[in-house]
């Protein structure tokens, strides 16, 4: 009893006196248009305010890239629409209405949160004055007009949901259909490049341009209910976080959410204050202070970006260097394999880089790294054939001596043919860096950062300025680079080959 | 010494080098003459293995060349083709040296070996430093057979080795190459296709044409005892025309 007692004590003072649990960490993403980047701003301001360290992954590339960096666990939450997801995302599985949906999503280790409060269907909408002058009101009444000029979001393009499924059922014949972004569709439609648009119901520039939205007679679009889509394991992890979550069930109407896009695209606001402020109002959520707001000064954004973009580009560059040059030495080799290495190096470069990032996902998730891994694959082609080529391309007379001479292989590559070949090599190398530098912007559509998003955010807002920001330091960049480079070669390349074709024998 | 035994080299069904029996003779000059593609650089490439034979076999002091022999072998064989073969990033030290700082000789034995090479060969010192494309083709040249006598090698082999100099560079050289062949004792294999240039080295000859040979022997022998009208035809063909009466 003597020794129970000072234990039981000893046991209630240490579950008292320990520190609270560890703040649930939360990752939101959003996608790379602005709505989906305000909801995305409430979810991480809701989540903050529930106690939980949050990272906001903002504008990431597209459905597909989110979804799998969902299920992968390399987000927590990401807003969504119903209709994405049953008629894109899981079309095959011919989910018949959301209950069954929430059924199918959990299945997945997935949760469905309840509706926000309005539906962002897809719509098609023309300028009201061409509207007009051609009498159309409805989709059907797009039959009528086969001249009329298409231009669309490449997702609706693609999309099951999209495009192909609108041509089915309304019978449309239009054969002049471009693909473009959706936020530049807006700027086409202004010039009257294009005629007709694929819009979001609630998109800012409709009432700001004076765009007719034609009915959908047919009743073809299923609704799009705005809903915030997170991990099952999230309601054990922050479930605080999920109920913060909950409380934004029905607030936002149609209206409203194309209030607050208009404020973000038309008025200049951040996103983040425009999210903080309905927050405010709508539920009286205080804004608690956060550790990643948006530094103002250029500068101050720039020297981060910067940094990305050269963690991105060098240790991508490094590690092709380290793989590529003996890839190439393997393929002069050993002449057998050497068509298959450059053969497979060859395709991987045609692998475009969109997809070639969003094969990454899976693998590697979401961020720096597929970004890095797939500049890596990129910079592996003009390196090894540029190895390959420099040690080919070795005169006869030169190799032949070598031999003669009686050196071993290793010999004879480090001394006289990687030497020799040291020009074209490092040609190859600058050659990858510069294209790396370019290909890097992209790398902000799976969350990388970089140059690429503020290019990424000055589409979506229409800001030329600032996607100047992400375009003016990438080239100069590049340029860096390239001069970097041919300052390189003078201390790489040896004197003797330097002496130039130029050069008469005395 | 090298030794060839009825080795052979094809390219597809045609012969480039029928098979031949050959064996140096210590401190000899053997001269291998005759027209383009007649086989002269096949049978040098067989000596020191840049070229495999397909049939008979090669050996250096009795042991068969292969994979396994034929670096060291090589390093006992100096080799000197036209223009030098030199290594344009390396200076022509460089060049020469290479070979031994492989090997990891000291340094100062390496120096002098290059001035004692230098001398031997009329190279100025200072142009040791200069890289090939500062050389003229006669310094190239020198460059290129001190590069073969570097490790003082039992065979020297060479490839034409004047064929791209100038009359007068090419006349002062060949006293110089011979010079230095006396007086160093060496084996020496050397092709070309120029008769005066033959008569001018060999203690003996071989005259080759589509891969066979057509005769050997000496000089003389091929001048007073042509064993076939083409060995006449060939000699005759690289007589001055001046003495034949046809000069313009």
């Amino acid at each position: 009893m003597r020794i129970i007692v000072p234990l039981a004590l000893a046991a209630a003072l240490v579950v008292v006196a320990s520190p609270p649990a560890p703040a649930a960490e939360v990752t939101v993403g959003s996608k790379k248009f602005t709505e989906s980047v305000i909801l995305g701003e409430m979810a991480a301001l809701l989540a903050r305010s529930a106690g939980a360290e949050v990272r906001h992954r903002r504008e990431l590339g597209g459905t597909r890239i989110l979804w799998n960096a969902l299920v992968r666990g390399d987000i927590d939450v990401y807003p969504e629409y119903t209709g994405t997801l049953r008629a894109e995302i899981l079309a095959r599985e011919n989910i018949p209405d959301d209950r069954a949906l929430a059924a199918v999503l959990a299945r997945r280790g997935l949760v469905m949160g309840p509706p926000l409060g309005f539906n962002n269907s897809y719509a098609i909408g023309m300028l009201e004055r061409t509207a007009r002058e051609r009498g159309i009101a409805t989709v059907s009444d797009l039959r009528r007009h086969p001249d009329l000029v298409l231009g669309f979001g490449s997702e609706f393009l693609n999309r099951a949901d999209g495009w192909p499924g609108l041509k089915a059922r309304y019978g449309l014949t239009q054969g002049n259909v471009r693909g473009l972004d959706h936020d530049l569709a807006y700027r086409g439609l202004v010039a009257g490049d294009i005629e007709v648009m694929d819009l979001y119901a609630t998109d800012a520039e409709i009432d700001y341009y004076g765009i007719r939205v034609l009915r959908d007679d047919l009743g073809y679009f299923p609704t799009y209910d705005a809903v915030l889509l997170y991990r099952a394991d999230l309601v054990r992890r922050a479930p605080a976080v999920v109920h913060a979550f909950e409380r934004l069930a029905g607030r936002i109407d149609s209206t409203a959410m194309a209030k607050l896009n208009a404020q973000v695209k038309k008025e200049g606001k951040s996103d983040r204050d425009v999210a903080a402020t309905f927050l405010r109002a709508a539920l009286t959520v205080g804004t608690v202070p956060d550790h990643d707001a948006d530094p103002m000064q250029l500068w101050r954004r720039l020297g981060p970006a910067t940094l990305e973009h050269l963690v991105l580009v060098g240790i991508s560059l490094a590690a092709a260097i380290v793989v590529a040059i003996p890839l190439g030495i393997a393929a002069y080799l050993f002449r057998g394999v050497g068509h298959g290495v450059l053969a497979v190096v060859g395709i991987v470069q045609t692998i475009p880089a969109l997809a070639l990032l969003v094969f990454m996902i899976p693998l590697l998730g979401i961020g720096a790294v597929p970004a890095m891994a797939a500049l890596f694959l990129y910079s592996l082609l003009p390196i090894t054939r540029n190895t390959h080529a420099g040690l080919v391309g070795i005169a006869e007379p030169i190799r032949q001596s070598a031999l003669a001479l009686g050196l071993g292989t290793g010999d004879r590559l480090l001394r006289i043919e990687l030497p020799l070949a040291a020009p074209l090599i490092l040609a190859g190398i600058k050659t990858a860096a510069v294209i790396n530098v370019g290909t890097a912007t992209l790398g902000a559509l799976i969350g990388a950062g970089g140059y690429g998003q503020a290019i990424l955010t000055g589409i979506r807002l229409d800001d030329v300025g600032l996607i100047l920001e992400g375009a003016i330091p990438a080239a100069v960049l590049a340029l860096v680079v390239q001069y970097g480079f041919e300052w390189a070669e003078r201390s790489v390349v040896p004197r003797g080959l330097r002496l130039g074709k130029g050069t008469a024998r005395p | 010494m090298l030794r060839l035994e009825q080795a052979a080299r094809h390219y597809g069904v045609v012969a480039a080098l029928a098979p031949i029996d050959l064996e140096l003779e210590p401190g000899h000059t053997l001269v291998v003459i005759g027209p383009s593609g007649c086989g002269k650089t096949t049978l040098l490439g067989l000596m020191n293995g840049l070229v495999q034979p397909d049939r008979g076999r090669v050996l250096f002091d009795g042991v068969p060349l292969s994979p396994a022999t034929i670096k060291a072998a090589r390093q006992r064989m100096g080799y000197v083709i036209q223009d030098g073969g030199l290594f344009p990033h390396l200076t022509a030290g460089g060049n020469v040296a290479l070979l031994a700082r492989v090997l990891g000789w000291p340094r100062n034995r390496i120096d002098s070996r290059l001035r004692e090479l230098a001398r031997l060969t009329h190279f100025p010192e200072d142009g040791l430093d200069r890289y090939p494309l500062e050389l003229s083709g006669g310094q190239c040249q020198r460059v290129g057979l001190m590069r073969a006598l570097m490790l003082d090698p039992d065979i020297l082999l060479l490839d034409e080795p004047l064929g791209a100099l100038d009359p007068l560079v090419r006349f002062d050289l060949q006293n110089e190459l011979r010079d230095i062949f006396r007086s160093l004792g060496k084996t020496v294999v050397l092709v070309t296709h120029d008769m005066s240039e033959a008569a001018f080295f060999a203690d003996s000859i071989i005259l080759l044409r589509d891969g066979s040979v057509v005769q050997r022997g000496s000089t003389a022998d091929l001048m007073e005892r042509p064993a076939d009208p083409f060995v006449t035809r060939f000699i005759n063909a690289q007589r001055a025309r001046w003495h034949d009466g046809t000069a313009p």
